[in-house]
């Protein structure tokens, strides 16, 4: 365990902002919800929230350095805080709609500017800081390019915005921490999906899965396999709530035995629409919370589940075109016909 | 065959709506025990997944910058500017988005866009007020379905356009995963056949979120507004 934070300490220092600089600063501002949480007495379950925030926030500032035993107890924690109605809204620190729409007015849409600036470093942290090495170390990490250009971006931002709009220093805490008492418990959702994940990786549910489909489908005709392979990318895709884990056990279970090895079938066409057959599973699935769950929570949609269901007619109509196109195009096109 | 038991507690706990934290302890310890683990060898192995997957909740950071827009009147800006295109309708700037969403995640842009920084703050408030503009009160069911398919644009969009980009995960999770198995395929030959998805996708949600402004037509239809001229 003190090897891997040693080895880790030594990764981060190959650029002048890594990932753990990253989970530093996010680390900070949960802190922040959760600090300004505690002093919100009109939050019924006050420290409830505070204790979930503090938690999340201590998982991003020494995450790193605990055991994995510790990080497992922190996440059990938030589970139990989450699951058993610990958490409340805060009191909305915020202004009213009729202060809104004059200060729409009076600002014009300069607005739009600091929102887009997080976009904007984004895209160019992501062309061009990636080379940039003052005194040779470089500025950011490349591998986490994308992750560290939005901390950048958010960053400059938000004291873009503190110095132009002047609001009480606090207000940027407060007004983040409205946004996130809607979403509540949802918002460790995707993490926790993804723990889940590594779980059913390490018991071989993925294997067991590949297991059922190999063994109790009959493929005597290319398109039974094409069938069961597209479809089966997007049932275990929404199962597992990821594509990238249903791939692997897919195509080794059907997609290279059949489709490629005995029907001859462009292994490159199989790939790219096999993959995007398991995003149509993406589209339908609780499991992709980050998708679909967090947004549902941040438009303030009284029904947790009204992204899936605006999605679904499409992920099923993508779903069936795509089974077409592979059957269509994988044995016609591409350059690996043996 | 018992270790697929946590994917049985997966589902039915979505199913019958218990909290999905709980739901997905439960399957986490069911899961493991069907493989053999005992509770302390689960958590460690969840508590290691969990700190390494802590990049997933690093879209939170632009709450605060997001929400104080947001107090200065980002969302009515939004509004306002719809207001004064004429041709806008709900439909017809969701589909913009999505085909624009795709565009940029096709050349590797996936950024520019999402829920949090995209999606509340611009795109749904916008899509809200080309639906009232037309004189009606949106009914609170229409306000939500509109909202709704902000969101789903935003996904179907970055879902089926990044993989046209040939330097993004998934691309390169085919390539490995394939010439692990001993077939070697180019990233370009990957990304050349996500287009045919691509334009499907585009062209199934287009239309799906076109015919959203007929339903909204039909819903307006019904409740007609006292305070239209």
């Amino acid at each position: 365990m003190a090897r891997d934070a040693n080895r880790r300490r030594a990764v981060r220092k190959l650029a002048v902002i890594g990932l753990e600089e990253v989970y530093l600063f996010a680390g900070f501002v949960f802190a922040g919800f959760a600090v300004q949480s505690a002093r919100d007495r009109s939050n019924p379950r006050r420290f409830g929230t505070a204790a979930f925030w503090g938690l999340f926030s201590t998982s991003f500032l020494l995450g790193s350095h605990l055991p994995d035993s510790a990080n497992g107890a922190l996440a059990l924690a938030l589970v139990l805080l989450g699951g058993f109605h610990a958490l409340g809204k805060g009191g909305e620190r915020t202004t009213s709609e009729a202060d809104r729409r004059a200060s729409a007015t009076e600002y014009g849409n300069a607005l739009f500017v600091p929102a887009l600036i997080i976009p904007a470093t984004a895209l160019l942290g992501t062309v061009a800081l990636k080379n940039v090495a003052p005194g040779g170390m470089p500025f950011i990490d490349a591998k986490q390019a994308t992750l560290i250009s939005l901390a950048l971006g958010v960053a400059i931002a938000w004291i873009v915005a503190l110095l132009w709009l002047r609001p009480r220093l606090l207000a940027p805490l407060d007004e983040g921490r409205r946004l996130m008492d809607t979403i509540g418990w949802a918002a460790v959702l995707p993490q926790m999906l993804a723990s889940l994940g590594a779980v059913f990786a390490l018991a071989g549910v993925g294997r067991a899965v590949g297991l059922v489909f190999a063994h109790y489908i009959p493929f005597d005709h290319a398109f039974t396999a094409i069938a069961a392979y597209c479809i089966g990318m997007g049932v275990f895709t929404a199962i597992m709530g990821n594509a990238f884990a249903a791939f692997p056990v897919m195509t080794a279970a059907i997609g290279l035995p059949l489709i490629v090895h005995k029907f001859g079938g462009d292994p490159a066409i199989m790939g790219a629409i096999g993959m995007l057959s398991g995003f149509c599973g993406t589209l339908t699935t609780p499991m992709a919370a980050n998708f679909n769950i967090v947004p549902a929570a941040l438009l303030e949609l009284p029904d947790r589940y009204a992204v899936i269901k605006a999605q679904l007619p499409t992920a099923i109509l993508l779903l069936a075109a795509n089974t077409i196109l592979m059957y269509v195009l994988v044995f016609r096109f591409g350059a690996h016909h043996a | 065959m018992l270790t697929l038991l946590g994917v049985g507690v997966v589902v039915l706990g979505f199913l019958i709506r218990i909290n999905p934290l709980l739901v997905i302890a439960a399957a986490a310890f069911v899961t493991g025990w069907a493989a053999g683990f005992g509770p302390v060898a689960i958590l460690v192995a969840f508590g290691k997944a969990f700190n390494e997957s802590r990049y997933v909740s690093l879209v939170f950071l632009v709450l605060p910058v997001i929400g104080l827009l947001e107090r200065y009147g980002l969302q009515e800006r939004a509004r306002m500017l719809v207001a004064r295109i004429p041709a806008a309708t709900p439909g017809r700037l969701l589909v913009a988005y999505l085909a624009l969403r795709q565009m940029f995640s096709a050349v590797g842009l996936v950024s520019i866009g999402g829920h949090a920084q995209m999606v509340r703050p611009l795109i749904a408030p916008m899509a809200e007020a080309a639906g009232e503009k037309r004189g009606a009160e949106l009914s609170s069911g229409a306000r939500f379905r509109i909202r709704a398919y902000a969101a789903s644009a935003d996904n179907v969009g970055v879902f089926f356009g990044e993989d046209v980009f040939i330097a993004i995960g998934s691309i390169l999770l085919i390539k490995g995963f394939l010439e692990q198995s001993g077939v070697v395929v180019q990233p370009l030959e990957l990304s050349l056949w996500a287009i045919p998805t691509a334009l499907m996708a585009l062209a199934i949600h287009g239309t799906r979120l076109l015919l959203l402004d007929r339903w909204l037509a039909t819903q307006t239809a019904v409740v007609p507004s006292e305070s239209s001229p």
